[in-house]
């Protein structure tokens, strides 16, 4: 059927900020669908409140809302935008239950609007666990065991029945938030009550444990005319009990028989059809019991899921894509197969390689979570690699994890595995880890047999012979001299995956030694394409992957080409923002007439798609690998400024002449601390004094030097990893061991006199600066935006919420901004983009650091501002001047040397963070200068507080209209709390405090409606049980600087994380949110679109 | 394993390593498969006879060999090629290893071959024949050039039955003419029918003795056009019980109705092929296994019911005159997707009609 013609505007809502189990692959999938809807004419409508998204650029839809996703929100946008139909099915579960909400508020009548894609019967039966197992019962589809429940004593009825173990669900979430396996009865009620909470119904499902069995997905389309295909069968290498998000899992699927695979496909169509999802995509979860071969369907999601966008970069077949078209009516055999160009979309892609997918864990960042996997999913970001097998791929996808490995052990950080006893080790694989593979390996190495350790680990046999493939083979390199080895031999254990690297470490030379073996050997790596057939017709799109074979088929164009190094692996600190600069680079080479290279791991991500650019690379980001890939290419350039420090630490050992921007000189110069210190000196721009050291005595020193408190951080990280305030010398031997010990950091390359820790006094309560700046080869200077933190200075700028334009700043302290930054740029010589973090104390400006590269703040800065700043700094790194941009990407230099559209945009843009504690149970939810934070949300208004309001609900606050407000805060905050205080106590709240804050109120003239006791002052009656007991809607929470975990303070705001009050640690935010809690009573939520500003 | 390596006609040459049979060279036509479950099913598949069966896919073996999933009595595939063979396998009805299975029913493979490479070469030119093994480099020439293919050479009556004989226990009765027949096929067939048998140079006088609600052409192996007994013995059966054909069936059937068959490039081998329905629009996703196909043009008492998407092959048709249809893909799976099983009803129902 053709595409519909009764429509001709579809809103598409996004997935917001992300946060654990919902990360960039929904601006991958929303990005898709943007563009396959504009382009097939349709006016699109789009609301995200993420403005790191490539989706939320003013040019992928007619009228871009970066807007709070919540119901009120959207029907203000329904309203205005009157869309003919919504499209729910590509902004993850945060839209689907959006589209739930508008259906059962009677918006969608309302105003006479319809889902596509989903309807809200389908979205019902798919998500609600009991109608979903009775639908499958009906059409004879066994699921386990199970019940439902809403309080304890249903849930215990429920269980009895079961019996344990059982795992709990709540119902309506993501990422298995909430979820659990209980063992016994006491952690069943634990978890039961937990999870009712979790669910936004209060409701749990109980079900019998199939843990151990195997997992498996398939990925599958439904088109109107009831066409149905699977586009790919994932098998999980974890089994069942680990998050299939925080599995390691292999496409296609491994060890099951057709005969057991073409069951499992007919069960998959079955509930499609049963469920009702009559066009897209969805995701079918299986398990098998590896004893007896028994099926049963675990869960389904009636849209694009994470596992869709993993299945798109696996075999090519762009199913957020195809979902779009088919929602508009189009059917899989209308649709051509964008790779083959030949062929239709109505088929089954098959490849002829294996893809593993591995989770990217950040617990180093959450001290007190235990590394333990589980139901619930705790990984931020993921990795994907292909080779022709699956040890090849399985050690690609490891060494682009950038966890400091070089594939499964065969490298310095297996010593810890190594060092372990057989006997603990073979009881630590019983419980996942994110190590687990690395202790399965040290174990195959010692003779111990791949059945046994299944039993313990859940891995199937299968995966755990072919890893002991690996194992093997380097055992049998290590004793064998490689000089002697011949080139067949080299090539056979390149065949599994080893890196150059592991060869070096196995065989004690350095890595350059093998590689200049094998160079003379002639053993190099051959690159294949992903084309959805398996070569059965020819492909257009390269999309490429390296492996050790006969024969290269990619082909090298004649024209002038540019490659950019991706950022792999979302963590925490590195994410989105940088894919979107690396999109946007590939863009502009587009637009400049240079072909475009991505190179990249992260199948997340819009940049791994593979019409993002001319060519597609997907391969792990190492010296290695991208040298093998300059080999083939051999491009004219390479950018590596804007994928974060992935690709800038490789800046120095690649060919330096290929570097376009910035020289890595430089960004050595301002990364350097000794280097900056006399930069700074000589431009004359003063910073908190401040030194370096490589040992705790020279830390010491340096702190007797500058006094305290001290900002302690390592050089050469981003997010600031390990990074801390320190008050005395003791935090600070602490600190300092931390920094220099075990753990990530090291993997991360430890410290030496190059890599030295730096030790800063630490202006206290000073605002901090954030400035983007650009400059050309001919030495102009533009800045985009200064940031003015809404946290004091101390709190790491990615966690902290900023304002553009800054709002407290003088005229003359913006003006020494803006010429120390340019002085700066043009002292390092930068070509390109640079970023600048500043702090203001008393009208004086300290510089802190320069970044000579594309920051986090680009996407914002980008949007907020109205102009393309990655994009320009891909132009000008390609030679051209701002000048000779401005009628291209349409903006102007004002006489300040501000960048600004040609028409400047005059509202207030706030960026603010967000966070998943609650996934992290013992970690602290008070920022530090350690970044914490996963994603970002913006709001913008007509003033900082309409826009901090809009960013705040954006981040989930709910703006309370009245209620009770807890206030606990430390003394030095008492006589700033007063006027707050005083304003909720006006708009109608009823205050609550602890002891000390209520009577300094109280003393004060203000009316506590409450005392409460401290947890340290009453065990039993206290604040953490109002909170439990009470619908409290704010706690104003601002602690003394301690972060000692079982402080009052951090039990407070535990409770309070767990029942989902919104909690305020500094003084700044406490402001910033009573003004606009005020703003919002005077005004209704306005919509505007980025196409309108 | 023992170095061995894969020549092509036309000199190509490729490195590897052999398993399975200890013989030292192994010819004939080579083809590839894309898929990559069912390696038991295509190798135990009498289709596959005269062919050296290609795996895509480069991990095969992983489930192993059980006692199950076997499509006839014994492997008629000339050898294998894969990517990469290991010993290790892992399933719960599995029985042994696919090197072991090999090697007892006398068939070689080679594994470290650069199976996408060979693909795309076959891609470009054509399904071509060629011998592996350990032998010498001129050894495998010889034996390459020597090797006829599949084209003008009837592979059916090898892999026919020899005797007649009986499955299930239906009210109706289909007598399955055996071009190659393949387990799968008869059981869904038996689901509703006594199935008996025949060899593939039965007579229609034979046929017709064993009192047929219906008659069912099998897939087999080569040229239709060498398989003239057959297409003899279908004219003469038109028109007495209702026919359904499957693979070398269709095309069996098709030249009974004067029809015109030809050698395709390199055929389609897959469970991936998007299939048609003419009538309906619906598409289906088959599993097929065919070098050759019916020339549409040629076609006079048929229409065309079933085209393949991906090309616009003929993938099924109807006779105008008669009630016999056909189609080249494989709806009885066994490797592949069970969209088309539903072919099979139709069968029963036009014999309930008549």
């Amino acid at each position: 059927m053709p595409k519909r013609t009764d429509i001709s505007s579809i809103l598409i809502i996004g997935s917001g900020p992300i946060v654990i189990g919902q990360a960039c692959e929904f601006d991958y999938s929303g990005t898709q669908a943007c563009r396959a809807l504009k382009g097939e004419g349709y006016r699109i409508i789009l609301a995200n409140s993420n403005p790191a998204t490539i989706m939320t650029d003013p040019d992928f839809a007619d009228a871009t809302y970066i807007e709070p996703l919540t119901v009120e929100v959207l029907e203000q946008i329904i309203r205005k935008e009157k869309p003919d139909v919504i499209l729910p099915t590509l902004g993850g579960q945060t839209a689907l239950n959006l589209a739930i909400e508008l259906h059962e508020n009677g918006i969608l009548k309302k105003y006479k609007t319809k889902l596509i894609g989903a309807s809200p019967e389908a979205i019902a039966t798919a998500e609600d666990r009991q109608l979903f197992k009775d639908a499958m019962s009906e059409i004879g589809i066994a699921s386990a065991i199970s019940g439902s429940a809403h309080n304890l004593s249903e849930a215990q009825a429920v269980v009895s029945k079961i019996g344990l173990p059982v795992i709990i669900r709540p119902a309506y979430i993501l990422g298995g938030k909430g979820t659990g396996i209980a063992e016994t009865e006491e952690s069943f009620n634990d978890l039961a009550l937990k999870g009712i909470d979790a669910s936004p119904i209060n409701e749990i499902l109980i079900e019998q444990s199939v843990k151990g069995w195997k997992e498996f997905e398939l990925e599958v389309m439904r088109d109107c005319r009831d066409n149905c295909v699977v586009v790919c069968s994932i098998e999980n290498v974890d089994a069942m009990g680990v998050h299939t998000g925080d599995s390691i899992t292999v496409a296609p699927a491994q060890t099951l028989t057709d005969v057991e695979y073409q069951k499992m496909r007919d069960s998959a169509f079955a509930c499609l059809r049963r469920v009702g999802v009559e066009t897209g995509g969805s995701n079918v979860q299986f398990a098998v019991n590896p004893k007896t071969g028994e099926q049963i369907i675990i869960e389904m999601n009636p849209r694009v899921s994470r596992s869709s966008a993993l299945a798109s970069k696996a075999t090519g077949f762009p199913i957020a894509k195809i979902a779009a078209l088919l929602a508009v009516g189009y059917s899989l055999d209308e649709i051509p197969n964008d790779i083959t160009k030949k062929t239709p979309a109505s088929f089954e892609p098959v490849i002829d390689y294996v893809v593993t997918k591995i989770p990217r864990w950040t617990f180093e960042k959450f001290p007190g979570t235990p590394d333990i996997l589980g139901t619930q999913m705790q990984s931020i970001g993921e990795v994907m690699a292909i080779g022709r097998t699956f040890p090849e791929s399985l050690q690609k996808a490891i060494r682009s994890l950038e966890i400091g490995r070089t594939g499964l052990n065969a490298d310095a950080s297996e010593a810890v595995f190594d060092k372990t006893t057989t006997a603990r080790l073979l009881k630590s694989i019983a419980l996942p880890s994110s190590n687990r593979i690395f202790e399965v390996e040290s174990l195959l190495r010692r003779g111990q047999k791949p059945e046994k350790l299944s039993r313990l680990c859940g891995y199937d046999p299968w995966f755990l012979h072919q890893m002991k493939r690996i194992s093997d083979a380097r055992t049998n390199f290590a004793a064998q001299d490689f000089r002697k080895l011949s080139a067949r031999d080299l090539k056979a254990i390149k065949q599994l995956g080893f890196s150059d690297a592991q060869l070096a470490y196995l065989a004690k030379v350095d890595p350059e030694a093998i590689t200049s073996r094998r160079h003379a050997l002639k053993v190099e790596p051959t690159y294949k394409m992903v084309d959805t057939c398996a070569a059965e017709f020819s492909a257009d799109t390269p999309y490429c992957y390296s492996t050790w074979e006969d024969e290269t088929e990619v082909v090298r164009s004649k024209r002038k080409k540019v490659m950019i190094l991706g950022s792999g692996p979302n963590r925490i600190g590195q994410g989105i923002e940088f894919d979107y600069a690396c999109v946007h680079a590939s863009f502009a080479l587009a637009e400049a007439g240079v072909e475009s290279i991505m190179y990249n791991c992260n199948p997340e991500t819009v940049s791994t798609d593979y019409d993002t650019s001319d060519k597609l690379y997907f391969e792990p980001i190492t010296l290695e690998d991208v040298m093998n890939v300059i080999a083939v290419e051999k491009p004219d350039g390479i950018i590596v400024s804007l994928g974060g420090q992935t690709p800038l630490k490789l800046a120095n050992v690649l060919p330096q002449k290929l570097i376009l921007g910035t020289s890595p000189k430089a960004i050595d110069r301002a990364e350097d601390r000794k280097e900056w210190s006399k930069l700074c000196q000589k431009l004359n721009i003063p910073q908190p004094p401040g030194g370096t050291a490589t040992t705790l005595e020279k830390a010491l020193a340096v702190a007797r030097r500058v006094n305290y408190p001290l900002l302690v951080r390592p050089s050469y990280v981003l997010g600031g990893r390990a990074m801390r305030i320190i008050y005395n010398e003791q935090q600070l031997a602490a600190t300092f061991n931390e920094v220099a010990g075990i753990g990530a950091l090291i993997q991360e390359g430890g410290l030496s006199a190059e890599r030295p820790v730096l030790v800063d006094h630490f202006l206290s309560d000073a605002i901090e600066i954030d400035l983007d700046a650009l400059r050309d080869t001919k030495g102009n200077v533009a800045v985009a935006g200064i940031m003015e933190h809404v946290e004091a200075a101390g709190v790491h700028s990615g966690d902290s919420a900023c304002v553009l334009p800054a709002q407290n700043l003088s005229k003359s302290t913006l003006a020494m901004l803006i010429k120390y930054a340019e002085a700066i740029a043009k002292e390092l010589q930068v070509v390109g983009l640079i970023n600048i973090q500043f702090v203001v104390r008393d009208e004086q400006v300290y510089v802190i650091e320069a970044n000579p590269r594309a920051s986090r703040t680009v996407p914002f800065v980008a949007k907020a501002i109205g102009v393309p700043l990655a994009k320009l700094a891909t132009r000008i790194m390609l030679g051209e001047s701002l000048d000779s941009l401005k009628s291209i990407y349409d903006f102007k230099v004002n006489g300040q040397k501000l960048l600004q559209r040609t028409k400047p945009k005059r509202l207030v843009s706030v960026k603010e963070s967000v966070f998943v504690f609650s996934r992290f149970s013992n970690t602290d939810i008070v920022l530090g200068p350690e970044m914490k934070s996963t994603g970002e949300v913006m709001g913008i208004g007509e003033n900082f507080a309409e826009a901090f309001g809009k960013a705040e609900v954006a981040a989930s606050f709910k703006i309370p209209n009245a209620g009770f407000i807890v206030i606990t805060v430390a003394d030095f905050a008492k006589q700033a709390i007063l006027p707050i205080a005083r304003s909720l106590l006006g708009m109608g709240f009823h205050l609550i405090a602890t002891k000390g804050t209520a009577s300094f109120l109280q003393e004060n003239g203000i009316v506590v409606s409450q005392t409460i006791a401290k947890v340290s002052e009453n065990s039993s009656d206290n604040i953490v049980e109002f909170i439990n007991n009470n619908e409290v809607r704010l706690l104003i929470n601002v602690p003394n600087g301690s972060t000692k975990a079982q402080t009052d303070g951090y039990q407070t705001r535990k409770a309070a994380l767990e029942r989902h009050v919104f909690v305020v640690t500094s003084l700044p935010a406490i402001k910033a949110i009573v003004a606009s809690m005020q703003e919002s009573r005077h005004r209704r939520h306005v919509v505007r679109s980025l196409q309108s500003q | 394993m023992t170095p061995g390596a894969l020549v092509l006609q036309d000199g190509t040459v490729f490195e590897g390593y052999v398993f399975g049979s200890e013989k030292s060279i192994s010819s004939g036509e080579v083809v590839f498969h894309t898929a990559p479950t069912g390696y038991q099913e295509i190798l135990s598949d009498p289709s596959y006879a005269g062919q050296i069966v290609t795996f895509t896919y480069p991990h095969i073996g992983n489930y192993g060999i059980n006692n199950a999933d076997n499509e006839s009595r014994a492997i008629f595939a000339r050898g294998v090629i894969v990517r990469d063979y290991h010993e290790a396998y892992s399933n719960y009805r599995a029985t042994k290893s696919l090197d072991t299975w090999l090697k007892r029913t006398n068939v070689a493979a080679i594994t470290g071959i650069d199976t996408r490479k060979l693909t795309r070469h076959i891609r470009e030119q054509g399904a071509l024949p060629g011998a592996f093994g350990s032998a010498s480099l001129r050894e495998l020439q010889l034996a390459a050039k020597k090797e006829p293919g599949t084209a003008g050479i009837d592979l059916v009556k090898a892999v026919s039955t020899k005797k007649a004989y009986s499955v299930g226990s239906g009210k109706l009765r289909v007598t399955a003419l055996d071009y190659g027949i393949k387990s799968s096929i008869i059981s869904q067939l038996a689901t509703f029918a006594t199935v008996t048998v025949l060899p593939a140079d039965s007579t229609s006088e034979q046929v017709l003795a064993s009192r047929p609600n219906g008659i069912f052409l099998s897939n087999g192996p080569g040229d239709p056009q060498t398989v003239n007994y057959g297409v003899q013995t279908i004219r003469k059966l038109l028109g007495h019980a209702p026919i359904f054909g499957i693979c070398l069936g269709h095309q069996l059937l098709a030249t009974a109705l004067g029809g015109k068959t030809v050698k395709m490039p390199f055929g389609h081998h897959g469970g991936n092929h998007p299939v048609q329905d003419l009538s309906t629009n619906v598409v289906e996703i088959t599993s097929q296994n065919h070098n050759f196909a019916v020339i549409e043009s040629s076609l006079k008492d048929a229409v065309v019911t079933h085209r393949n998407l991906n090309d616009n092959v003929v993938e099924g048709l109807r006779s105008t005159l008669y009630p016999a249809f056909s189609v080249q893909y494989h709806p009885e799976a066994g490797p592949g997707p069970h969209d088309a099983r539903h072919l099979f009803t139709a069968f029963k129902s036009l014999m309930e009609q008549t």
